[in-house]
C-alpha cells in the first residue's frame, strides 16, 4: 500500500513536548475486574441514558442497563455480570454529577445469552450487507445504536446519527483518525499496532455503511510502529479501490477533525459547519474497533483502552478496562504513584479536564488520565495582552484569541460572536503559546457556554411565545 | 482697521445666519418630548440596575409615561419616590415589600473545606465549570464573587470566602440572582428574621463530610415553626418567605448550625442613590 503525504497544511498549530514515549511501547494490558463499577448513564454528548435497571436488579455482562433517551443520546450496558448495588448520582469527569448504576461484580463475567445469540447469526448478516448494503444498512446502524458505540476520540457524539447524514449531503470520504495529537495518549496507537486488521475491518463496514468511495487512515508520523502495522495489515486488503494511508507531520491539533479534513482533501469546514458538509466523516480508530466489535462479534461497547501515564505513574500502562473503573483502582493497577501528584487530567494535558479527584468511574471518552508532579505543572498569573500575535498566528480555525478573551472578559457576547467565537474547538493552543499566561482559552470556553445559554433562554422564550 | 471690520462682520454674519438656522430648525424640526419624563427620571434614583425590568432609569421612566408600565416596579424607590410618581403621573399603585437578597449558604473557608487547587479565571462560573467547582460541598458559595462584581450598589462583600450581603446596602434589582452559577442567591422580604443558610440537597451525611454548617435534614426547625413556615424539600430545610415567623431559640436548636435569626439591620427604603457609597 502506498502511504500519502498530506497535501495541505491548516493554519497555526503548536508543538508541546509529545511524551509519548512512557507508553507507546507498553502492550495494552487487560485490567482485572475491580470491586465495584459505577456506570454512568451521561458518557456522551446529548441526553443522558435513562436507567432500565434498579436496586438489587441481577445483571449480565452486555445486558442493555440504561436506554437512549433521544436522538441524540446512546445506550449503556452492563461492563459485567453482578448485583446493581445502587442508582445514584455520581461526579462525572466533566464535572456535573450524573445518574450511575453501580454495580458489584459477581465475579463470573457471564455474557448475557442474548449477546451470544446474535453473535452466531452475524456471518450470514454481513455477507447479506456486503452484497447489497443498501437493503441491510439500516440494520447495521441499528447494530451500531443498539450496541451505545459513541465518539472515543473524547466528545462522545454518538455514532449511529454520525452514520446518518441526511441524504442531501452524501459522504464521499471517510477519514478514520489515528492522529493522536495529543501529548502523552497512546492508546490508540497501541490498538493500531495490535488489532489493524479489526480496524481496517472496521473502517470498510463504515465505508459501506456511508457509501463514501474514498477512505483514508491518518497517522501522525512519530508513530512509525503504527503505521507498519496498518500498512502490513492492509495487504489483505488489496482488492479494495481508493484505501490508502496518509502520514501527517506531527503537530497539534492534526487530530482535530476540520484541521485534519483539510489537512487531506484541502476542503474547508464552513463556520457553524460539520464535516458533512464537505461529504467528509471523521471516525476515531478507537470507535472503529468498537463498530468491528458491535457488528462482528455483537459485542456492545463495555470497555475501552485508557493510557495511564505521566511522571508520577510507578509503571505507566495502556490499561483495558471495563466502563465504569475508578481512576483510583486503575492507578492501583498501574502500581499507584511514585512521587508527588500536583494535577491529575482526564484525556490529554491540552485537552483534557483536571480532576479535583481520582474517585472517578472511567467513560467510553476516557482516552487516558494523566498525572503531572509539582515541577511539571506551571502555575502563572496571568498578565496584561501585550499584543505579540502569537495566539492568532498558533490558532488553527484563523480566530483571534486576544481580542476574544478581551470581549468576553468584558461580557460583550455580542461582539465576540461577531468575532466567530463560536468556531473555537477550544485546542488550547492560544492559551499554550501566550507570553502572558492569558487564560485566553478559558474565557473563550466560558463565554461560548454564556453566548449558548443565552440561545437556549432565548429558544425556550420563543417556544412560549408561540404556545 | 478694515480689516478688523471685514474679519468682525464675516464671522458676525456667519454667527447670525447660523443662529437663524438653528432657531427655525428648533420650531419647525424639534420634538415634542413629554415633559414628565425628564421629572420622573429626576425621581428615579439612577443606579441603572435594570431590576425593573427595562434598561435603566430612563428607559423605565419613558415606559411609564408613555406606555403606561406599571410605577411600583423599581425596587430601590422608596414609598416617598412612589407617592411623588404617583402625584405626578396620576396612577396609584402598591407599593410593593422591599426585598433584599440573601446568600443561602453559609460555608465559609473555615466551615466548608476545598478539595482541590483551582488556578483558573477568578469567576464563580468558570470554576464551577472545572469538574463540579473546587469546595467539597457541590452546592456551596465557590467564593470567587462574580455577584460581588455586578452588584451595583457593592452591597456584597466576600467574607472569609464567603458571599456576604449586607441588606442596608442592598438596591434589590436581582443582579446578583441572576449571576450566581449556583443560585444560592434569593431576593426575599427585607423584614424576615430566620434564615436557612444552606442549599445543599445532598443526604446528611454527605452534608456532614462537605460543611460544618450545613443542614443535614433532622426536620427539627420544621416543627418549631409554625404554620409550615419552614418546610423539608427533601433532605433540605427551606423557609417559607411568603410567612412572617420567628421562634426565639430556632438558632440554637438547629443541630446544623445552619439557621440563622437576626433583625435585618436596615429596613428603611434608601429613598436615593445619588449621593456616592459610603456616606450614608
Amino acid at each position: 500500500m502506498k502511504l500519502l503525504k498530506a497535501k495541505h497544511k491548516s493554519h497555526g498549530g503548536v508543538h508541546p513536548k509529545y511524551r509519548k514515549n512512557l507508553v507507546q511501547d507498553m502492550a495494552i494490558e487487560e485490567m482485572p475486574l475491580p470491586q465495584l463499577l459505577r456506570v454512568s448513564m451521561a458518557q456522551h454528548l446529548g441526553a443522558p441514558a435513562r436507567p432500565v435497571v434498579k436496586k438489587g436488579d441481577t445483571v449480565l455482562r452486555g445486558q442493555l442497563i440504561g436506554e437512549a433517551a433521544g436522538f441524540i443520546s446512546a445506550a449503556v450496558h452492563a461492563p459485567t455480570s453482578g448485583t446493581v448495588k445502587a442508582v445514584t448520582p455520581c461526579p462525572t469527569p466533566a464535572g456535573p454529577q450524573a445518574p450511575a448504576i453501580e454495580i458489584e461484580p459477581d465475579g463470573e463475567d457471564r455474557w448475557d445469552p442474548e449477546v451470544e445469540k446474535s453473535a452466531a447469526a452475524r456471518d450470514g448478516l454481513i455477507a447479506e450487507f456486503q452484497k447489497s448494503p443498501g437493503a441491510k444498512k439500516d440494520v447495521v446502524l441499528g447494530i451500531i445504536a443498539d450496541a451505545g458505540i459513541v465518539g472515543m476520540g473524547g466528545a462522545g457524539f454518538p455514532t449511529h446519527v454520525k452514520l446518518s447524514p441526511p441524504p442531501k449531503k452524501p459522504i464521499d470520504t471517510l477519514i478514520i483518525n489515528g492522529a493522536e495529537c495529543e501529548p502523552y495518549l497512546s492508546s490508540d496507537n497501541r490498538l493500531m499496532i495490535e488489532h489493524a486488521e479489526r480496524i481496517w475491518s472496521g473502517a470498510l463496514l463504515v465505508r459501506k455503511v456511508l457509501g463514501a468511495g474514498t477512505l483514508r487512515v491518518a497517522i501522525e508520523e512519530n508513530k512509525p510502529e503504527a503505521i507498519a502495522a496498518m500498512e502490513k495489515a492492509a495487504g489483505d486488503f488489496g482488492g479494495e479501490a481508493d484505501v490508502a494511508i496518509v502520514v501527517l507531520k506531527t503537530e497539534y491539533p492534526q487530530g482535530a477533525e476540520k484541521q485534519q479534513i483539510y489537512a487531506i482533501t484541502g476542503r474547508e469546514v464552513p463556520a457553524g459547519g460539520l464535516p458533512m458538509d464537505v461529504g467528509t466523516v471523521v471516525q476515531n480508530v478507537g470507535t472503529t474497533y468498537a463498530v468491528w466489535d458491535a457488528v462482528v462479534n455483537a459485542r456492545p461497547l463495555i470497555q475501552r483502552v485508557t493510557s495511564l501515564t505521566g511522571s508520577p505513574v510507578s509503571t505507566p500502562r495502556n490499561v483495558l478496562a471495563r466502563v465504569g473503573t475508578s481512576y483510583a483502582d486503575m492507578l492501583a493497577f498501574c502500581g499507584g504513584t511514585a512521587g508527588d501528584v500536583a494535577k491529575a487530567i482526564s484525556g490529554g494535558p491540552m485537552m483534557g479536564l483536571a480532576q479535583a479527584s481520582l474517585d472517578i468511574p472511567t467513560t467510553k471518552t476516557t482516552s487516558g488520565i494523566v498525572l503531572l508532579t509539582p515541577a511539571e505543572l506551571s502555575v502563572y498569573g496571568s498578565t496584561p495582552c501585550i499584543s505579540c500575535g502569537r495566539c492568532v498566528d498558533g490558532c488553527p480555525m484563523n480566530l483571534m484569541p486576544c481580542e476574544l478573551s478581551q470581549m468576553l472578559e468584558a461580557e460583550d457576547y455580542d461582539a465576540a460572536e461577531e468575532y466567530n467565537v463560536l468556531d473555537c474547538i477550544e485546542c488550547g493552543c492560544c492559551a499554550f503559546q501566550c507570553p502572558a499566561h492569558r487564560p485566553l482559552v478559558q474565557h473563550i470556553r466560558q463565554g461560548k457556554a454564556r453566548i449558548m445559554a443565552k440561545r437556549r433562554a432565548e429558544r425556550q422564550a420563543a417556544a412560549k411565545d408561540e404556545s | 482697521m478694515g480689516a478688523l471690520v471685514t474679519t468682525a462682520s464675516a464671522i458676525g454674519g456667519v454667527g447670525l445666519v447660523c443662529a437663524v438656522a438653528l432657531a427655525l430648525a428648533a420650531r419647525f424640526l424639534g420634538v415634542e418630548e413629554d415633559q414628565r419624563i425628564e421629572e420622573v427620571v429626576d425621581l428615579l434614583p439612577g443606579a441603572n440596575c435594570g431590576g425593573c425590568g427595562f434598561a435603566g432609569c430612563a428607559d423605565y421612566a419613558k415606559a411609564m409615561v408613555i406606555e403606561g408600565a406599571a410605577i411600583n416596579l423599581c425596587a430601590p424607590c422608596g414609598a416617598e419616590t412612589l407617592q411623588a410618581l404617583s402625584e405626578l403621573l396620576g396612577r396609584k399603585a402598591e407599593a410593593t415589600e422591599k426585598e433584599v437578597a440573601i446568600v443561602l449558604c453559609g460555608g465559609n473557608a473555615t466551615s466548608a473545606p476545598r478539595r482541590s487547587a483551582y488556578n483558573g479565571v477568578a469567576d464563580c462560573a468558570a470554576a464551577h465549570a472545572v469538574g463540579g467547582g473546587d469546595k467539597v460541598c457541590q452546592y456551596g458559595c465557590l467564593g470567587y464573587g462574580s455577584c460581588a462584581r455586578v452588584c451595583p450598589s457593592g452591597a456584597i462583600e466576600l467574607v472569609d470566602g464567603l458571599a456576604t450581603v449586607h441588606p442596608d446596602l442592598c438596591i434589590g434589582c436581582g443582579a446578583c440572582v441572576r449571576t450566581c452559577p449556583r443560585h444560592l442567591i434569593k431576593m426575599v422580604p427585607a423584614t424576615r428574621v430566620v434564615h436557612v443558610l444552606c442549599s445543599s440537597r445532598a443526604k446528611g451525611p454527605v452534608v456532614k463530610k462537605a460543611c460544618t454548617v450545613g443542614c443535614i435534614g433532622c426536620s427539627i426547625c420544621t416543627k418549631l415553626a409554625e404554620d409550615n413556615a419552614i418546610r423539608m424539600e427533601g433532605p433540605l430545610a427551606v423557609v417559607d418567605y411568603s410567612k412572617q415567623f420567628d421562634h426565639p431559640e430556632i438558632a440554637e436548636k438547629c443541630p446544623g448550625h445552619c439557621i440563622v435569626r437576626h433583625q435585618t439591620p436596615n429596613t428603611e427604603h434608601r429613598a436615593s442613590l445619588k449621593e456616592p457609597a459610603g456616606t450614608s
